[in-house]
């Protein structure tokens, strides 16, 4: 008999992987997502996982999430709650039945759901549903670690492999039910186990025994199609995330320019994977110096700058904390630097693996001394290419360093990106001295960006000193002479205010004036254009005016602002850049929308939000 | 001096007026290193361009400023780190740090540590004059135990830092002291640190004349200084004194002055000096030497070649790049899985 279940045609599904974090979910979540991307789906997802490696097991925790929204069109954010969750124990179905849609699919292995399993995760009962109270969901019971035993007998591997190929039979369950092909998978088995082939045919059964497993229970109520985006602008296209992306950014930045580049830093989550990758990235002639302390890093960056190369250092709130009297340092000498600052939820350590906006202060603010730098911001995975090598471009000819503020959100986030072609990316031209030049001086500026020029050691005829002292208005030889300070302090600013001519105008998604103006900035963006897009298809005046350039501010804000009735800052901190902007527009009125829990807005929370003060509430 | 190098260290001398006190050790310091340059230059042929010169912190990181070379003044205790940084992006400068006891011991010395156990080919001029200077006056982590100084107006309870022995535990492979008044054998460590491979420090005894005035002048006061410090020397003999009549030897696992002709030791017993040997041991000894049971050590005490840190850096990127499959960003990017959209 072949009572297929039944398949329900959908616009956009969101699917939930949850276990142990030594369970494999984070390896699950990025497989399902690439099979999904490859079969042509438009997909953005997000990684919830905790700080300790290994938590204690089975505890809540100790649960590591991967949430992936797949459609057939464009989608923005991972999406706030899932269609169908994949709880791997107790403790998963636990943490994670909050985020699931009410009456949705939840698949459990029905194995670890004993006495001991139940109690580790703080049931009281031996009855979990009951007590979630979640009878009225679809839970399936499947025996995913006995199947997984039964799958693999007679394959010859020892009882630990084996348990850690029970989330591929849990994944084949999911093809089943997304109707995905197996093939992109097997594939990444073949590839990864290059060298094990009873390892690829090992994975490779048990994931079909999933797949099968979930085809013939029948326990299935319903599969999903979601047909491939066909919306999608033709090209080539890979999965990237924030971190990867931002470090092939910089190395585009350095083979634009012509110069080596160095990375100096220190591993912190969640920026660690900018140097992992950059440590990789030796075949195209990438330094990288993993150095003995946040402060190291950002010091060996102005050393490299100072000797001629494209200098960059990485890390997150705490070690920019460290690094703050370094980028004093890099203003003062005004060498090119970038230093990208992968937010996490703080004060101190906070939430090292949770997202957040919260360092906008420190970055804009945090240092002695009248001390103005460029800050930017991506706000998707892909985009971080794009500002890693812009704010290698702005570093090098404006001849300052610049931060570039991303998240954990996006750095972890993964979604589909067109590869760009490098011929259609703008030249970088440093201000780079000759050799021999005469009358050099070290600290005269041209007069369009107000950029000193860059004088390498080793060249002939420019040999000069700079340093942390007051320097000279042209010669860059120490001076306390008071006139000369408010001078230098002055021409700094002006220097960074001027970025203003090379950068473009704001953009507003939506109408030129309206009834609300939704403001947000970095890796809020797909919330806040998921809730804004959804608002204009019910026929209300919102738009959204979303920013990536903060300082400096973009030319044509104060215009934008005055066009609308109202004006609302959405923000993963308590107020920072609504502070920012009554700083810098103080005609306006703002009210804010804030939220720090460590997690990114839902679409759901915006648009009730929106609605109130539509509504006037 | 030898007048037929390409450069005299008039070359050497910047245009800033030298703002160190009268009687500040630094001003012999700076004319060893203006008149062992132009050596530096002809024995390894460095043009003048090829000189950095990096500091800290600190009296002594005004250094940069007078020295005609390419110059970074730091923040405090970062010299390490930045001079690490420039010699890592251009290999073929010749990184000159300059930094106090303070500078690179206290707020500095987990950079110092870690680039001496990297071995990166950078010089260190270490001046140490055991006290902080430039803020007027407080123990430094090199202050003898007991010192009066303003933040220990009842004498230090904390026992110093020894920086040879610092340097060698922390994998060190050249070490040397010189005394700031005898610039002829400074500017001599000076060219031997240019010679050697990797990161070399140099410890000089430096009498700051406003707040530490004569902390070291028990040990080089001209008077005494060749009955108290031993100018060690590879392959000689290790002997001293006015009269050259008192040697070294080795005495169970430690280290003995004896007199030649006494004792029935002859030079025959008296150690000789092999600063090449990779056994840091008797090093160590030498380097803890301290007056007035043993005179202090000073010449180069340690230089031991091993791989550096640069040269390291430097090979694995060619010899990754070599056989690299990827060659360019757009390689890169077309790199791993991807799909088409048509």
């Amino acid at each position: 008999m072949d009572k297929k279940a039944k398949a329900i045609e959908r616009d956009d599904v969101v699917i939930r992987f949850s276990g142990d974090s030594g369970d494999g979910m984070q390896l699950t979540g990025t497989l399902f997502s690439d099979a999904s991307a490859l079969f042509g789906n438009s997909v953005s997802t997000f990684p919830d996982y905790p700080s300790e490696i290994r938590a204690p097991q089975g505890t809540v925790a100790g649960v590591s999430g991967f949430q992936v929204n797949i459609g057939n069109s464009k989608v923005y954010t991972p999406g706030d709650y899932c269609d169908v969750l994949v709880a791997m124990n107790p403790a998963a179905l636990k943490a994670n039945v909050k985020w699931v849609k009410p009456g949705g699919m939840i698949i459990v292995d029905n194995d670890t759901f004993n006495e001991k399993g139940l109690q580790r995760a703080g049931f009281k009962t031996n009855n979990a549903v009951e007590e979630l109270k979640i009878e009225d969901y679809k839970v399936i019971f499947a025996n995913i670690t006995e199947l997984t035993k039964e799958s693999l007998k007679d394959e010859g591997l020892d009882n630990k492999s084996v348990l850690r190929s029970k989330n591929m039979f849990a994944l084949g369950m999911v093809y089943y039910i997304f109707s995905r092909p197996l093939n992109f998978t097997e594939k990444y088995f073949e590839s990864k186990f290059k060298k094990k082939p009873e390892i690829v045919e090992a994975n490779k059964k048990v994931l079909r025994d999933g797949f099968n497993y979930a085809a013939n229970i029948q326990a299935i109520p319903n599969t999903y199609q979601i047909s491939a985006a066909t919306s999608t602008p033709k090209g080539t296209y890979r999965n990237i995330n924030g971190n990867t992306a931002a470090a092939w950014g910089l190395i585009a930045a350095s083979e634009k320019s012509g110069l080596p580049l160095f990375c100096g830093s220190y591993p912190i989550t969640p920026a660690t994977e900018i140097l992992i990758e950059l440590a990789k990235r030796k075949d195209l002639g990438v330094k990288t110096l993993q150095v003995e302390d946040e402060i190291a890093g950002i010091c060996t960056a102005i050393g490299a700058s100072f000797a001629g190369n494209f200098a960059v250092t990485t890390t997150s709130g705490p070690g920019l904390s460290l690094k703050s009297e370094a980028m004093g340092l890099a203003v003062i000498t005004e060498l090119p630097l970038v230093i990208i600052d992968v937010q996490r939820g703080g004060p101190s350590t906070g939430l090292p693996t949770k997202t957040e906006q919260s360092d906008l202060f420190q970055v804009l603010y945090g240092r002695n001394g009248e001390c103005p730098l460029i800050v930017i911001a991506a706000s998707t995975p892909g985009n971080c290419f794009d500002y890693a090598f812009l704010a290698g471009k702005l570093a090098m000819e404006h001849m300052t360093p610049v931060v570039l503020l991303t998240d954990g959100y996006i750095a972890n986030g993964t979604e589909p990106w067109k590869i760009p072609n490098m011929k259609d990316f703008p030249s970088i031209n440093p201000p780079i001295v000759a050799e021999g030049t005469t009358g050099f001086l070290p600290y005269a500026r041209d007069e369009k960006r107000l950029a000193r020029s860059w004088a390498f050691p080793g060249k002939k005829g420019i040999m000069h000193r700079v340093g942390g002292l007051e320097k000279d208005f042209l010669k860059g030889s120490v001076s306390h002479d008071p006139i000369n300070h408010q001078k230098m302090t002055d021409v700094r600013a002006a220097k960074v205010e001027r970025v203003k001519e090379f950068i473009p105008e704001q953009e507003v998604y939506g109408d030129k004036e309206g009834d609300l103006l939704v403001i947000g900035w970095g890796g809020t963006y797909g919330h806040l254009l998921t809730a804004v897009q959804e608002m204009r298809e019910e026929g209300k005046s919102v738009s959204l005016c979303h920013f990536n350039y903060i300082n400096p501010l973009p030319k044509n804000v104060k215009e934008i602002f005055g066009r609308y009735k109202k004006l609302v800052v959405c923000e993963l901190n308590m107020g920072q850049f609504a502070n920012y902007l009554r700083m810098n527009f103080q005609e306006y009125n703002y009210l804010q929308f804030n939220k720090v829990q460590g997690l990114p807005f839902t679409v759901v929370e915006l648009v009730d939000k929106f609605n109130q003060i539509l509504e006037g509430k | 001096m030898a007048e037929n190098f390409k450069y005299t260290p008039q070359d050497f001398k910047s245009d800033q007026e030298v703002r160190w006190c009268p009687g500040c050790g630094d001003h012999a310091i700076l004319s060893a290193v203006q008149r062992a340059l132009p050596e530096i230059s002809d024995t390894l042929n460095y043009d003048i361009e090829r000189y950095v010169f990096v500091s800290g912190i600190g009296c002594s990181s005004r250094f940069p400023y007078y020295v005609n070379t390419f110059g970074f003044h730091g923040i405090h205790g970062r010299a390490s780190a930045i001079s690490t940084g420039v010699k890592v992006a251009n290999p073929n400068l010749s990184v000159w740090q300059i930094t106090g006891d303070g500078d690179a011991l206290a707020i500095g010395g987990n950079h110092f540590i870690h680039a001496v156990r990297r071995n990166i080919d950078i010089n260190i001029l270490l001046f140490n004059n055991e006290i902080y200077g430039l803020t007027k006056g407080q123990y430094s982590p090199t202050s003898k135990l007991g010192s009066i100084t303003k933040t220990s107006p009842f004498g230090t309870v904390e026992h110093p830092f020894r920086p040879g022995e610092l340097v060698i535990g922390a994998q060190g492979k050249f070490f040397a002291r010189s005394i700031d008044v005898d610039v002829k054998l400074t500017s001599e460590i000076m060219v031997d640190a240019a010679k050697h491979d990797g990161t070399s420090v140099v410890e000089i005894l430096q009498n700051c004349v406003i707040y530490n005035d004569k902390t070291h002048s028990l040990i080089i006061d001209k008077e005494n200084r060749e009955d108290r410090t031993i100018v060690l020397r590879h392959g000689e003999k290790m002997i001293f004194g006015k009269n050259r009549d008192k040697g070294l030897i080795l005495s169970g696992i430690s280290l003995k002055v004896v007199a030649i002709g006494q004792g029935g030791f002859s030079m025959d017993d008296i150690l000789t000096h092999d600063a090449y040997a990779a056994n840091p041991g008797v090093h160590m000894m030498l380097a803890n030497m301290a007056y007035p049971e043993f005179p202090v050590a000073l010449g180069v005490i340690r230089n031991v070649k091993d791989s550096t840190y640069d040269d390291n850096v430097r090979d694995q990127v060619l010899e990754v790049m070599k056989t690299a499959k990827i060659k360019s960003v757009d390689d890169l990017l077309h790199s791993g899985e991807t799909w088409e959209v048509k």
